[in-house]
């Protein structure tokens, strides 16, 4: 296996990935622009109203997205993560802590949404319905992570230590999820509590293929902002900074 | 003594959890406290709730495995903590014996100091909330599993959290998180058993994830506290 | 114009939901500059008292 392998250290390469970053930033940023906002029309207005849950449906539009972002964030984190451990990269770590807050952030929005989406339809703003109490659940990961992260003050053990955390997550989210879905099919709620997807005609489904893309080029867009920022804290004081901030 | 043979693996664990034993019997109050907690934590939900037997029976299972959990927590802080600060730790990176090996050693040890106190305590306190004594094996089962299996996911944040401020509870943050398929399938095998049914499928599941603990665990934790240690 | 702001009367939960993920989505976006002008100008700072300590 000794080919080619130079284009992934060169992935290791500070300089090199923070001016990648720099200039693959907008190529991300104004696509997803567009396509949440091209989402958004179509979600909003031109998508008809669903025929069980009327005009209340659209917050699928924002919730839907953001739980896809919150779980597949906190992928890329772990492997990240992973990779910095195992190759000893401090961009790969940095790439890591970049996602943290983002994933973070949008964990909450799918639960806030999902609580306003429930309320309208169940009556009540919570019910301990899988997907939510699997997303509350994932809350409380990011959360130790950041966590842990701020409480360790030299940089590169706290790379090292919130990677095994990350790790160790990754590892237990299939097993949280199966077990959270057992706890709920055993203590069966009436299935009116079921967070129902409604069924999709092309009108309602593009805008919202076209969200899931707006929202994962928007973290991509993000992430990469914060990862040129990560590196800059990890170099102390190397000698391409100054060239490449001029 | 021979360091880094198979003969002297064993060896090595035996000195682990002499050791163990020898300060649990030195310092009998911190092996004590979290029993006592447990006590404690398991009174105050009649206290705050209602002295009803039938309806305490309903909330048993969480009661129990809540307590159980809190004070395994309590407990895990010391897994790792002194011995950082002694140098022990350090010693057993640097002893050339498998650091996975001489960790679970120590997390053993600590599971036959906290985690199968509490399980033999569980049926007692059960009775304060109206469960019957011919629950016990069932309570106890699942919380001997139970509390193995959290003692070798808390000692991967023991290791995490080395040398981090008010690392206790940041340790809790991080453990009770991953605890949640322990948690769900221990109550609710203790639930089975409560109500007389059979709980073998539950603890089917939680002995997986004993298992599945056992094996990755320690990895992680050795890996944890080398990262502690730097 | 009205009826598209009522939502068939879900609006005070449509509204809110909207709103707090484009909250979210431009405080990312805020927080991720200021983190990079920080590190910018704290870099920036580190090599100039790093440059000057070497001449002195």
């Amino acid at each position: 296996m000794g080919t080619n392998w130079a284009w992934f250290h060169r992935f290791g390469s500070p300089p090199h990935v923070y001016r990648l970053a720099g200039l693959l930033t907008p190529w991300f940023a104004w696509p997803a622009a567009l396509s949440i906002l091209a989402a958004l029309y179509g979600g909003l207005v031109l998508a008809p109203p669903d025929y069980q849950q009327g005009e209340g449906f659209r917050i699928l539009y924002v919730h839907a997205p953001s739980a896809w972002l919150s779980v597949m964030i906190y992928a890329v984190m772990a492997t990240a993560a992973g990779i910095g451990l195992i190759w000893r990269m401090k961009v790969a770590h940095a790439a890591a802590a970049s996602c943290a807050g983002i994933g973070a952030w949008f964990t909450v929005v799918s639960l806030v949404t999902g609580m306003l989406w429930g309320k309208p339809m169940w009556g009540t703003y919570w019910v301990w319905d899988p997907r939510l109490t699997a997303q509350l659940v994932l809350l409380f990961l990011y959360l130790g992570y950041i966590g842990l992260r701020s409480g360790i003050d030299d940089v590169g053990r706290a790379d090292r230590a919130s990677a095994v955390l990350a790790l160790v997550g990754v590892v237990n989210i299939p097993i949280i999820r199966y077990s959270v879905e057992w706890w709920n099919s055993i203590h069966q709620a009436p299935s009116v509590m079921k967070m129902e997807k409604p069924s999709m005609p092309m009108e309602m489904l593009v805008p919202l293929l076209l969200m899931f893309l707006g929202f994962t080029l928007y973290f991509a867009a993000v992430m990469l902002v914060r990862l040129r920022a990560e590196i800059l804290r990890r170099e102390r004081s190397a000698s391409w900074i100054r060239e490449a901030l001029r | 003594m021979s360091m880094g043979t198979a003969a002297g693996s064993w060896q090595a664990a035996r000195i682990v959890l002499q050791r163990e034993w020898l300060l649990a019997v030195r310092r009998p109050a911190q092996v004590l406290q979290p029993l006592a907690f447990f006590a404690v934590v398991t009174a105050m939900f009649p206290l705050g709730y209602t002295p009803e037997l039938a309806k305490l029976r309903a909330i048993a299972p969480g009661v129990l495995w809540v307590g159980a959990l809190l004070a395994s927590l309590l407990a895990l802080e010391h897994l790792f903590r002194e011995d950082a600060s002694d140098g022990t730790l350090e010693q057993y990176v640097l002893s050339g014996q498998s650091l996975t090996w001489l960790l679970l050693a120590k997390t053993i040890a600590h599971w036959l100091l906290t985690g199968l106190p509490l399980t033999l305590m569980a049926p007692w306190l059960g009775v304060a909330l109206g469960v019957p004594l011919t629950a016990a094996i069932g309570v106890m089962g699942a919380l001997a599993l139970g509390t193995w299996t959290l003692s070798l996911l808390g000692s991967i944040g023991a290791g995490l959290t080395l040398g981090v401020r008010r690392g206790g509870v940041l340790l809790s943050l991080l453990t009770l998180p991953l605890a949640v398929p322990v948690l769900v399938f221990g109550a609710r095998a203790t639930e089975l058993a409560i109500v007389g049914d059979s709980p073998t499928g539950a603890l089917y599941l939680l002995g997986s994830l004993a298992v599945l603990g056992l094996t990755l665990a320690p990895l992680a934790a050795a890996a944890a506290v080398r990262i502690g240690l730097e | 114009m009205s009826e598209f702001f009522a939502m068939g009367g879900y609006a005070a939960f449509l509204w809110p939901s909207y709103l707090i993920t484009f909250v979210a989505i431009i405080a990312n976006i805020v927080s991720a500059r200021r983190a990079h002008a920080a590190a910018r100008s704290e870099a920036l700072r580190r090599l100039d008292r790093d440059s000057s300590e070497a001449q002195s």
